[in-house]
């Protein structure tokens, strides 16, 4: 016990004293998880409303291919990765492997199934005739797909927050195409790791915490928006 | 609504500008693959900042195994690497994928366990035997299991005690250093450890060291440049500078006191040769 007392009061102390490494490894962490669950959120929310709007043949195979790539396991997404961004690998050329942007990529790949599978659902939740009445109304297809969206406003919001919290909590792929990289890749979860192989626990914990109250901040400002009055 | 899409609309547009900027690569770099129990030390913590001030690269460490380490090297993914498995080295720098390959450090190999040592390997300096021990009374033994160069050793020494581990009583953890000696100290088992990593952990674990002194524990640090004419894309030029620096006096010397302060006692020896 006395151990997580320490990690508390270290994570207090670090955050304190603005620890230089700490407080870049947290804006990065943010940087790449913010950015990737932006761009999911575009992909992901394209995605669920074509497949909400669209009948076509293979329609519930990509469906089924979606909900399974919720889960999907962000070790095997890395490896993936990995093998594509490899210098002798399709996208070698590039040279991205073991940078931060190579990170932001494995974790489009894992959020946006996330985001895509909840804003379908989001869609098909509304009211059927929603759809006609706005089309009856003369609206065009790209107002009809703004009005659904935001009257989808709250689950998408839940959608957001469900792929964010999926990448900022997600090591297996950080440290397989980020490698970790003091000051350059590192950030709060493989931070994490290496200071639990190190033995330095309180380090450790303190970085948990750390991590929970940047992701605490963002889901509360995202909370903040989907709860707060529609205006009319 | 609109003060909502506004919002976005900047959060988007500031998410553009930083990918750029992620996206820049104002270095040149090198991949260095190494083992564990160089990061996990805090050696290469020490020494990477004042190679890339001096010679203006970013070194991108990614510390696994050695037999990982060296798989990547095998593809060209990796430009130097810094790994203690001299068997697998031999073969991987005779099948031509490396080259140059120097000494740089050494320290050894202790088996550590429990001070009441319930194998009773206490009494006996050949570690061969005090495998035997172990597995006669079928204590607790945790491996590697990860191909690393402590994991090479291992075998080799169970080889040399003419035992095949049962499953009933030897696990592999399949992780490194740090996380199979915190296993060993929580289950109460025996496993074979660098010094190095033993020692930056001792404080945490409830582990003491039961055999060591056997010549075969030695535990020798190489470094291999990556064979620039078998793989073009790397960097044979900046690999050539940090295998230099490894080797370099200044490093030699930064080696030889590297941990006296926090653990009273160097974690590595330097080796290298004089340059000449």
């Amino acid at each position: 016990m006395d151990l997580i007392w320490e990690g508390i009061k270290k994570a207090a102390e670090l955050l304190w004293r603005l620890d230089r490494e700490v407080i870049s490894i947290t804006w990065l962490t943010l940087k790449i998880s913010g950015i990737a669950t932006i761009v999911s959120l575009v992909l992901g929310v394209s995605t669920g409303m074509g497949l909400a709007l669209n009948k076509f043949p293979g329609r519930q195979v990509i469906i089924a291919l979606i909900n399974t790539g919720m889960g999907l396991p962000p070790v095997v997404v890395g490896l993936w990765v990995t093998l594509f961004l490899w210098r002798n690998g399709p996208l070698g050329s590039f040279e991205l492997l073991y940078t931060p942007t190579a990170i932001v990529i494995a974790q489009i790949v894992i959020a946006t199934p996330i985001i895509a599978g909840l804003s379908l659902t989001a869609i098909q939740n509304l009211p059927p005739n929603l759809k006609l009445q706005i089309l009856s109304l003369g609206a065009t297809r790209l107002q009809l797909v703004w009005l659904l969206a935001r009257e989808a406003r709250l689950p998408i919001m839940a959608a957001i927050m469900a792929g964010f919290g999926g990448v900022i909590s997600e090591i297996g792929a950080s440290i397989m195409v980020g490698g970790n990289i003091k000051g350059y890749t590192r950030v709060l979860t493989t931070a994490t790791v290496l200071e639990t192989g190190r033995g330095n626990f309180d380090s450790a914990l303190a970085l948990g915490f750390i991590l929970l109250l940047l992701s605490f901040a963002v889901n509360a400002l995202l909370t903040h928006l989907q709860q707060r009055e529609r205006p009319r | 609504m609109k003060r909502h899409s506004k919002f976005l609309f900047a959060l988007i547009c500031y998410a553009m500008l930083t990918c750029n900027h992620l996206g820049a690569q104002a270095r040149q770099s090198i991949i260095l693959a190494t083992t564990t129990s160089t990061q996990d030390s805090g050696l290469l913590d020490v020494l990477i900042p004042i190679f890339e001030k001096q010679s203006g690269y970013l070194v991108k460490t990614i510390a696994v195994g050695s037999g990982q380490a060296m798989a990547m090297g095998k593809r060209g993914e990796a430009d130097v690497l810094l790994v203690h498995s001299p068997t697998a080295e031999e073969q991987f720098v005779r099948e031509g994928f490396g080259s140059n390959r120097r000494l740089v450090m050494h320290n050894d190999f202790v088996i550590v366990g429990l001070e009441s040592d319930p194998a009773g390997i206490k009494s006996t300096k050949d570690c061969a035997d005090a495998f035997r021990r172990i597995a006669n009374s079928k204590a607790l033994f945790y491996s590697r299991g990860d191909e690393s160069g402590t994991h090479a050793l291992e075998k080799k020494i169970w080889e040399l005690a003419s035992i095949v581990p049962t499953n009933d009583w030897y696990k592999e953890t399949g992780t490194g250093m740090g996380q199979t000696l915190a296993v060993t100290a929580e289950k109460k088992g025996y496993t074979l450890t660098d010094r190095g990593t033993y020692l930056s952990l001792e404080k945490t674990l409830n582990l003491a060291i039961l055999s060591q002194g056997d010549p075969i524990l030695k535990n020798i640090y190489h470094v291999i440049e990556v064979n620039p004419d078998k793989f073009p894309k790397a960097n044979s030029i900046g690999a050539k500078q940090f295998a230099d620096f490894c080797v370099s006096e200044t490093t030699q010397k930064l080696i030889a006191v590297f941990g006296v302060d926090k653990y009273g006692s160097p974690l590595f020896f330097p080796s290298a040769l004089p340059v000449k």
